[in-house]
């Protein structure tokens, strides 16, 4: 335990140290969502049909990009290896990264997409669905996205195929997820889709750890 | 844990090499034999649908097609977490082989589906139909550990590295299966009427049956083929295939 609590609280110092990494994929997420009503049409009532799905494919996507950092630069610079001959197993050191990854990729999206849903005109119960649905659908994302860092570690060009890997794995995520937040729109009780996205994040975040550190222990080889 | 003898024979490249040699015609002719017959039966002698005409022959080849894409898949994860956990090239090679055959009949099922969708249902790509979702994703998962063991150089590291996107894979086969489906019936679009008519009569059955083990024997056929390729690339200048194909037999 202590173990974990020291590499998250090291990552994260890491990661609050580059302000500019961390804003990256936020940034992204804003433009692509406002790329969507110049490509299809700014009519209110399309938009408003299409935000959930636009919304969560963006965030999707946005989470992809945070990914170089989780495992690449420790890998570069050899305290990866040195983690790994740390008494602490190191499918714990793998949960504190992905911990420290969800805590800078997923919280602050989670705190940005009400906002950008308000742009288009969500209505204000499904806001709070939607916030609800990504706090349970965004670690699953971090497990996978680690799952397909840590395959791909020892690639030179990783970042290319990781997309291809991880999200078709994602789709339930994007599913369960839109059809919540579409459901609240309606109206209608969205009970069912979020507890499907907990027991995905349950199920990921027991399970997943133990594949990224046999994918990065082979990586390293 | 104490694994039995031929456990262990199957770990021998030359032995599964000959083994697959052996097996493979007798499984080629059992599949063409199989395939001609089903062919014929379900064309000719098999009656056409009351309700959907001559177009529901598409059911001797496309559920087929559908179902051996996802047997493939298994096969693979199956196969890399075994060579994964005892280290066994062998097994590796089996899902490398499986991989691309398994692709193809996914396509091949995606095609059928879309020939026979076009007809019926009146458009060639139906989004909200939950199993073409399904064979879409599988067909990207099959792509994906494609592309994965092609950016590696090193066989040995593609294998491993590979069989754990295998395994991460096939756990979440089921979850995207059952998540497709619930997405449809979430999904208040337009629903497809279903066929859950009358339960197939036997001369349509018979044929049917014919090509499900028709296809399975020929996806067996296609992986010994492709396990002995493999085997022979893996092995390269090895003394038994040295041996072999001073034998003239390679």
């Amino acid at each position: 335990m202590t173990g974990f609590i020291v590499i998250l609280e090291r990552d994260l110092k890491l990661a609050f140290r580059r302000v500019s990494e961390l804003a990256n994929p936020l940034l992204f997420f804003v433009i692509v969502t406002s790329l969507f009503p110049l490509a299809l049409s700014p009519d209110r009532l399309l938009l408003q049909a299409v935000g959930a799905g636009v919304l969560w494919v963006a965030a999707l996507l946005s989470s992809l990009l945070a990914l170089e950092g989780l495992f690449r630069a420790d890998v570069e610079d050899g305290s990866m290896e040195q983690l790994m001959l740390s008494p602490v197993p190191l499918s714990i050191i793998v949960l504190a990264k992905i911990t420290a990854h969800w805590i800078v990729s997923g919280v602050p999206l989670i705190a940005l997409v009400p906002v950008v849903a308000l742009s288009f005109e969500l209505p204000a119960q499904a806001l709070w669905v939607m916030a609800a649905a990504l706090l349970l659908a965004t670690p699953t994302l971090s497990v996978l996205v680690s799952i397909g860092a840590a395959l791909t570690v020892s690639l030179k060009s990783g970042g290319s195929i990781i997309g291809l890997l991880v999200l078709p794995l994602c789709s339930p995520l994007l599913i369960f997820g839109a059809r919540a937040t579409d459901l609240a729109a309606q109206g209608e009780a969205v009970a069912g889709p979020l507890y499907l996205l907990g027991a995905l994040a349950v199920f990921s975040v027991s399970l997943g750890p133990l594949a990224a550190a046999a994918a990065l222990k082979v990586g390293l080889e | 844990m104490k694994l039995p003898r031929w456990f262990h024979m199957l770990g021998s490249p030359p032995y599964v090499y000959r083994l697959a040699g052996r097996l493979g015609p007798w499984l080629g002719a059992a599949a063409c034999l199989l395939l001609v017959l089903g062919t014929y039966m379900g064309l000719v002698v098999a009656p056409p649908d009351y309700l959907q005409g001559e177009v529901y022959r598409i059911i001797y080849i496309h559920p087929q097609t559908a179902y051996i894409g996802m047997m493939a898949y298994v096969i693979l994860a199956f196969a890399a977490g075994i060579g994964f956990i005892w280290r066994l090239k062998l097994a590796h090679a089996v899902a490398v082989s499986a991989a691309p055959i398994g692709a193809s009949f996914t396509f091949c099922a995606l095609v059928t589906g879309s020939i026979w969708g076009a007809p019926t249902w009146g458009t060639f790509w139906e989004w909200g139909d939950p199993r073409i979702m399904f064979e879409l994703i599988l067909l990207f998962l099959f792509i994906g550990y494609m592309v994965l063991r092609a950016a590696f150089e090193d066989r040995d590291k593609a294998d491993r590295v590979s069989a754990i996107l295998g395994v991460v894979g096939v756990v979440n086969v089921p979850i995207i299966h059952y998540s497709v489906e619930w997405w449809n019936t979430l999904h208040q679009g337009p629903t497809i009427t279903r066929l859950d008519g009358p339960s197939m009569t036997s001369d349509m059955l018979v044929p049917f049956l014919l090509m499900v083990a028709g296809f399975t024997f020929c996806f067996y056929w296609l992986l010994l083929m492709r396990l002995q390729a493999e085997v022979v690339a893996r092995e390269q200048g090895a003394r038994w295939l040295r041996e072999l194909a001073a034998e003239g037999r390679a």
